[in-house]
């Protein structure tokens, strides 16, 4: 079985992030990392690919600068072998035009028996990523997956929603998109990051894809204006003098939740 | 002329740090009160590879440098001592001897479990009356049969009482001077004893040792007879740069702490740190971390290169481990109260230094060692 995954490679979110003033687009320009939130589909690619005993995880990424950094972590921890679209042209590409260039990519890799991507990147947040790279290449998607498993050559799904989950039954090949937290990503070993070194990563641009227009040019959207979140009011803070949780349990029905 | 690790260093201090952070800095302060040693933490510090880190692929390891030892062992020693020694003295004191001077089979036989951190080995070179001198050794092992019978007893031995110790190699006198011995836990006289109260160090292991009329066989011999006390000198020249790195982390843990306090922390109507009384002490305590981080990896990379290191590893040593006792004294007088209060890990890296500057060679041996290498006839 292959599986290829969509990794994001995003400034580090520990530093703080910086706007660009006349695009208000995040600035990518400093050394960028694999996104957390890719780290779930990297490990479940991994179990899978294991549990089928044989095939490879490939990645697709687009970013910046010929960054590879967070790619090769994604290496370190298990993957094989990766492609990396980076292109000054790619600069202010829209969701729809990303998931255009990384269904590319993938079409580049020889396509797979299965796509994941997360639900949603930690630093641009559209969410709309995934079901745009199945729709392009004209494949099933199942959204918010917290549990995968493959059976008899189909897709087997448990699907977040907010009351429970749904259990999704799916043809191969298909694209998922997987919340964080589903697995527990494993931490890459010593031997691992060394091996990453010399684990194949192609860098190509749009153009080599055939993909146009791209970065504003394609985009069909423009950022007008970036204003502050409203800073979330405090909280009310109950002291416990021995009585605290008949006010909890009040505050509780306030809210009918009990 | 190049000062940098290289990006797969730093990938992997970044690795080694998400995981002391997440898997070991919360529990830290538990483990110490307790006495606890964590042992499904070790076991996953084993799956991250860390024990096996500096031993060929053929044995399960890493084939990675010295260098990358080094690392781990700080970044676990920048949020918890304990753990840092339990890894560098697995590392070096367990798995280390059998990979440098035992035979296939030996190697064979108790190496994979080592590398691997399911099993750790122990050294016992220590005795009640042979420390620094431990030339002066009284443990005796004869020859019985095919067997060698071992008598004597073992102080401070770190990891030699832990559920999964498989192994302690000991040091004992034979007619041709000092061998050395792997004894396997649960040997018929083979007696650990109940765990040292110490001042800091709570979540490493350590227990006397008594050998009692202890029989091992013929093969149990590591390295040739008589060949102990060179081969131990030259395990303590590896051990004592891990000591550098696990006191350069400590340092670090103590400079990085007090900074964010001296900033936050207000007296007399402004941060205590635009006082220069404590401003220029992190100066200085900036200057040490640097020198140590300097000293330890030119150290590690001596050993790297193939070239010699005693001399190096004993000036990282000395420096760095004197270098962490003044940064947790330093950091506590910089929180004040606060800082000799238990909930503050400074409290706990402050008890913790101090054996830095004793264990795997003291401060003086440390001296005598670098002494004699500028060619003096000190005793
Ligand atoms: C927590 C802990 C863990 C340990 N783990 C291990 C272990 O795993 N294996 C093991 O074998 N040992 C271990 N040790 C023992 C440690 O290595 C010894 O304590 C250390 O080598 C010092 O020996 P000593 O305690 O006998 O002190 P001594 O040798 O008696 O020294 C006492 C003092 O005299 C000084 N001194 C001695 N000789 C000279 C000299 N010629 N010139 C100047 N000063 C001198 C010393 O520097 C020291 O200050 C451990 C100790 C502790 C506390």
């Amino acid at each position: 079985m292959n599986v290829i995954v969509c990794v994001k490679q995003i400034p580090d979110p520990a530093m703080p992030g910086e706007l660009n003033s006349s695009t208000n687009t995040l600035k990518r320009e400093g050394k960028l990392i694999l996104d957390e939130s890719d780290s779930y589909g990297v490990e479940m690619a991994l179990q899978l690919v294991a549990a089928a005993g044989e095939g490879e995880v490939s990645l697709v990424s687009m970013a910046p600068n010929n960054e590879v950094s967070g790619m090769r972590t994604a290496l370190a921890m298990g993957a094989s072998k990766g492609i990396l679209v980076s292109d000054p042209s790619l600069q202010g590409s829209d969701a729809l035009t990303t998931a255009k260039v990384l269904a590319a990519a993938i079409g580049r890799l020889g396509g797979a028996d299965l796509i994941i991507a997360a639900t949603e990147s930690s630093d641009g947040y559209t969410g709309t990523v995934p079901e745009q790279v199945a729709e392009v290449l004209g494949l099933p998607s199942v959204t918010f997956a917290k549990h995968v498993v493959v059976e008899g050559g189909a897709l087997k799904v448990n699907r977040q929603t907010e009351e429970g989950y749904d259990e999704v039954t799916c043809p191969l090949p298909a694209v998922i998109s997987v919340t964080a937290g589903v697995v527990e990503p494993r931490y890459p070993s010593f031997k691992g990051i060394m091996a990453a070194k010399s684990k194949p990563l192609e860098t190509v641009t749009a153009a080599d894809l055939g993909v146009t227009p791209v970065g504003w040019e394609g985009a069909g959207q423009t950022i007008s204006n970036v204003t502050k979140a409203e800073a979330r009011a405090a909280g009310e803070i109950i002291e416990d003098d021995g009585e605290g949780y008949a006010k909890i349990v009040a505050f509780l029905e306030n809210l009918k939740v009990i | 002329m190049d000062f940098d690790l290289s990006p797969e260093h730093e990938a992997f201090r970044k690795v080694v740090r998400d995981f002391a952070e997440s898997e070991i800095a919360p529990h830290a302060a538990q483990w110490d009160e307790d006495h606890t040693f964590p042992l499904e933490t070790v076991k996953a510090m084993g799956d991250l590879g860390l024990f096996g880190l500096v031993f060929p692929a053929e044995w399960g390891g890493g084939d990675g440098d010295f260098a990358s030892l080094c690392i781990a062992i700080e970044e676990i020693g920048r949020v918890d001592q304990s753990m840092g020694i339990t890894l560098s003295a697995g590392v070096g004191l367990g798995a280390n001897p059998i990979f440098r001077f035992g035979t296939e089979d030996q190697k064979q036989r108790w190496l994979p479990d080592l590398v691997a951190g399911r099993a750790l080995g122990a050294f016992g070179l220590t005795e009640p009356d042979a420390g620094s001198d431990a030339g002066a050794t009284r443990t005796r092992a004869r020859r019985v049969g095919d067997n060698w019978v071992i008598d004597g007893t073992k102080v401070f031995i770190t990891n030699s009482g832990t559920p999964i110790t498989s192994i302690i190699t000991v040091t004992a006198r034979t007619d041709d001077g000092i061998s050395t011995f792997v004894v396997e836990a649960g040997t018929p006289g083979l007696t650990i004893e109940t765990p040292y109260r110490k001042l800091g160090w709570h979540a490493s292991d350590t227990h006397g040792v008594i050998l009692d009329n202890c029989s091992v066989p013929d093969h149990h011999i590591l390295g040739a007879s008589g060949s102990g006390f060179r081969n131990f000198l030259s395990i303590l020249d590896d051990g004592r740069i891990a000591i550098s790195a696990l006191a350069l982390g400590c340092a670090r843990a103590c400079l990085g702490s007090a900074i964010a306090y001296a900033k936050e922390r207000n007296a007399f109507g402004g941060p205590i740190g635009r006082n220069q009384g404590i401003a220029f002490a992190l100066a200085d305590l900036e200057v040490a971390v640097e020198n140590a981080a300097n000293l330890t990896y030119k150290a590690a990379w001596l050993k790297d290169q193939g070239r010699p290191f005693t001399h190096a590893a004993a000036i990282a040593k000395l420096y760095s481990t004197e270098a962490a006792v003044t940064a947790t004294r330093v950091a506590t007088q910089v929180f004040g109260g606060s800082g000799f209060i238990e909930a503050n890990p400074i409290a706990r890296f402050y008890r913790d230094a101090k054996i830095l500057e004793i264990g795997e060679g003291t401060s003086e041996i440390q001296r005598i060692v670098i002494a004699r290498g500028l060619g003096l006839p000190v005793s």
